[in-house]
Parts: structure tokens; sequence; C-alpha cells
């Protein structure tokens, strides 16, 4: 008996506890005039924009996206848009071809060591020259419309007025949104076709050992494309890819995203694609300024027996092992 | 010129949604102004009338590809559907989701911006008051020196329009009188001030 009254003893002890701290807690619940506080148990809106990176809630119109209520990060955006994008973006594409100024004064064009030779060589078929240049020609539109959104108000707007500029950005959106169509199948056309030939192998690791072809005492051993090359297809898929991904979400907004995975993608979008700018800037100075010899492979298909020997040695000797093989002068195994 | 929603006196009646529906004329789909209802059946319920909230260097204005989107000298937030190229960016940049879209053509393609005007016309170059201002904007009641009609029409009073100081002085002696008030919803966001009471 001793016991269970001590338990009793301990069970009201608790209660009485229990009753000291909850009763403040039911008090602060009534408003300074005793009636019940409406706000006891809500959190105001700065509260709540604490907890939440914005305020949503229920809605009566078909517009789901209506029912975000506030989202601060509107605001971060901008930031990015007009800041951070419009700076980092000037600085890496002026940078891209300041660097490439550079490279043309110090280096210049690199010519074919030998010679001409005056024997052509197929390098790439007609159809890969298409899906190239179809890939290329929407690749421009795309970069020149998707530049005037971010830069155009700050370069072009001042020369031809706001009503010129309007219908030029008007024109460049509707442009822009249909030629990505183009640029996603050049894609899808590229990544397969190269796929094989850029896969990466031993001989990319001497390639780098011998300076990649700029030293000119060295020769750097390549199979049908070397590794500069291989690193341009496998960056311009990457980004192809973003690019297209976060398009797509842009072209159809809200289509099962909110608000900040349209933020998202539109950041997405911008930055990958100034990149990208700066890597096919790159790519079209080395193919044309850069070396002698090279803009034929895309341009007519056909590249000087020489410029093959210099800068895809192991992938000429193939070509020329195969075609004795065949004792014809077939040129069409691109292997 | 502000907007401030006291959410404690907001009823969730709509009836500044239909005012401001009805006033501008604007078409099915579009809404200018909406009443999004925070933790809805539940302790502490709060509904929040919201439309354009005329921001102090709003980041709509800033974004805009085009640079449609001004500001008046009175601090209305007004665009120009001639300039207004559809893109979509205001939206994103928007805390509030004022802006609006015409659905036009294919996929997601947007039709001319359509938001809030605070019943103060395009101030663009229509004549003030005019039938084509009223065809392309809505209503010019600011020109008549009236405030919008949807905080002018509000039964209890929760959404007040007006100079930002005059209001926020009136919400502050609510505040004091009844001893709560969950604040002033977007202030902080729209003004970079809130009203601390």
């Amino acid at each position: 008996m001793n016991f269970l009254a001590r338990i009793r003893l301990v069970a009201i002890a608790v209660m009485l506890f229990a009753i000291a701290v909850i009763a403040p807690a039911v008090a602060q619940k009534l408003g300074p005039d005793g009636a019940p506080d409406p706000t006891a148990s809500v959190t105001s809106e700065r509260s709540l924009l604490k907890q939440m990176p914005r305020a949503e809630g229920r809605i009566d119109i078909p517009d789901t996206k209506a029912g975000v209520l506030i989202q601060p990060a509107g605001r971060s955006w901008d930031y990015f848009h007009e800041v951070l994008l419009h700076w980092s973006g000037a600085i890496v594409l002026l940078g891209t071809i300041v660097l490439l100024g550079v490279a043309y004064l110090i280096i210049g064009k690199i010519r074919i060591a030998a010679g001409r030779s005056g024997r052509k060589v197929l390098r790439f078929k007609a159809f890969e020259r298409f899906s190239h240049w179809l890939t290329a020609a929407s690749f421009v539109v795309l970069g020149l419309t998707g530049l005037n959104v971010t830069f155009g108000k700050r370069l072009l707007l001042p020369v031809i007025g706001p009503d010129a500029f309007s219908s030029v950005s008007q024109w460049a959106k509707y442009i822009h949104n249909f030629t990505s169509a183009a640029f996603v199948v050049g894609l899808v056309l590229i990544t397969v076709i190269f796929f094989k030939d850029n896969l990466l192998e031993k001989v990319d690791i001497d390639w780098v050992k011998q300076g990649g072809g700029f030293i000119k005492s060295k020769h750097a051993p390549a199979g049908r494309f070397n590794l500069g090359e291989k690193l341009v297809y496998w960056l311009s898929l990457a980004a192809g890819v973003a690019v297209s991904v976060s398009g797509v979400l842009l072209l159809f907004p809200f289509y099962g995203t909110d608000i900040a995975d349209m933020q998202l993608a539109q950041i997405v979008h911008a930055v990958v694609a100034i990149l990208f700018i700066a890597l096919i800037l790159a790519h079209i100075y080395i193919g044309t300024l850069g070396i002698e010899g090279a803009f034929e492979a895309m341009g007519t298909g056909e590249v000087d027996l020489n410029w093959a020997k210099e800068h895809h040695d192991l992938w000429i000797a193939r070509q020329l092992a195969s075609k004795e093989g065949q004792r014809e002068p077939s040129t069409t195994a691109a292997e | 010129m502000k907007f401030l929603c006291d959410a404690d006196r907001c009823i969730d009646c709509n009836a500044c949604v239909t005012a401001c529906k009805n006033e501008n004329e604007v078409p099915w789909g579009i809404n200018r102004r909406r009443v999004v209802t925070i933790n809805d059946g539940k302790p502490g319920e709060r509904s929040v009338s919201m439309a354009c909230m005329h921001c102090t260097d709003a980041p709509c204005a800033a974004v805009c590809p085009v640079t449609c989107i001004f500001s008046t000298e009175d601090g209305v937030v007004l665009h120009s559907k001639d300039l207004c190229i559809g893109c979509g960016y205001c939206f994103y940049a928007c805390p509030f989701g004022a802006p609006q879209y015409p659905r036009v053509g294919n996929f997601g393609s947007r039709g001319k911006m359509d938001k809030c005007t605070y019943c103060a016309g395009g101030g663009g170059p229509e004549p003030s008051g005019s039938a084509e201002e009223f065809e392309k904007y809505g209503s010019n009641r600011f020109g008549d020196g009236k405030l919008p009609l949807c905080a002018e029409m509000c039964s209890t009073k929760s959404l007040l329009a007006g100079d930002g100081e005059i209001i926020a002085q009136i919400y502050k002696e609510r505040v004091l009188k009844r001893g709560y008030g969950s604040g002033a919803w977007g202030w902080k966001t729209a003004y970079h001030e809130d009203v601390v009471v």
C-alpha cells in the first residue's frame, strides 16, 4: 500500500506540473480583451515566408498557378536575369572573342606543314554535312534571337527605337520557338552519326602528350576525331540536351511545372546557352581561321591528303588501307 | 499608390474579383485580381486578395526584354500592349503572379500581357478615358480621381487602395485597436518596407 500511495503522489505532482505548463498556453490564445485571439494559431505573412520559399493556398479559379500568393524568389530571378546574366554573359562571350583574337595574333593560321598534295580524300559524306549544317544554321538563328532577349534592349533598342525593336523581338520570339525543332533534329542526327568515332581511345592520351597539334615540332596522333573534337562533340551533346530540355519546358509554360521550375528552366537555358555559344565560337574559329584546310571537311566534304596525314594520321591510314583492300577508289567507308 | 490587404478582415467573398472583371471587361481566362486562401479549412485560415502590387522598382519592368513596363509618377506600374511581345518573363519575375496572358495559337504561346492597371488605363498614346484605351487596358477611374473599384467595393474594407502612408496608417490603427494582425501581405516584397505596428 505504501508503494501505491507513492505512485498516487507522483501522479498528482505530474498533473499539477502539467496544468502549470499548459495554463499559460491556453491563456495566450485569448486576446487582450479576453476574447479568443484569431491569430494565435496562424502564422503571419512574415513567419510564413520564413518557413517556406513562397506563400501558397487554395484558389477558386481553374488557373492553378494563381494559387501562389507571394513568391519573393521573383526578385532573385530578376537579379539573376538583369545583373548576373548580363555581366557574366557579356564577360564570357567578349572574353571568348578576345581570347580567340589573341590566339590568332600569336599562333595565326596553322598551315598544312607539308603543303597541299592536291589529292582529295572524302572526310564527311553529304548526309553528315547536312546534319552538321542543319544544326549549325539553327544554332546561329537560335543564338542570335536568344541573345536578343537578353542583350537586345541594351544593344539594339537604343539603335532602332522601341517600336521597331518590339516588332523585331516579336518575330525573333516566334523564329526562336520554331527553329528549336530543327535544332533538336540536327542534334539527334549528329549524336547518332558521330557517336562511335567520338568514343575516347588510348590515342587521345598521346594526342594530349604531343601538345594537341599546337607544338610544331611534335606530331599529335589521332583517329577520325582528335580529343579536341571529341570534347566539342561531348560538350555540345551535353549542352544541347540541357538547352533542349529546358527549352521545351519554357515552350510549354506551367505544363506540370511550377513557378520555381520555370525560373530554374530559364536559368539553365540562359547559362548553358551562353557557354554553348562560347564553345561554338571556338569551334568556328578552329574550323575556319585557325587551321588551314579544316573548313573543306564540312564545306565540300573532301580534305587534302596531307592535311589528313597531319591531323588524323590513324584515320587516313585506315582509309587508305581499306581502299587498297577493296582495290577501288571508294571513299565511303568512314571508319 | 499602393494596395493593402488586411487578411484578418477578408471573408473570401470574391467581390473584388468580380468588380475588377466587370469594370475592366477583361476576357475569359484573365484574372487581374484573385483571392488566395492560406491554410484553407485549418485553424488560422486567412484569405488574401492579390493583384499587381505596383511594386517599388518593379521586377517585371526590369526583366522585360522590350522594356514595355513602366512606373507612373504616382507609382502605378503600367505597360504598353503595343510593345509587349508576350514572352512571359514578367510572370517569372513578379512576386505576386499578377501578369496574365491570353492564350493565342499553338503550344504555350502567349498573347500580349494583361494585368491590373490600378484602374488607371494604359498611360500610353491613347487619349485618357477613350474607347481605344478601354479596349486595351480597361477602365481609367484614376483619371477621374477615383481609386480602383476592387478596393472601393470591398464590403469589409479589407482591401485598401490609396496613398501608401495613409493606408498603412489605417492598418496600424486597426491592428492596435483589435490587438492582432497577420501583416500587410506582400508589402516587404513589393515596397521594401513593412507596416510595423
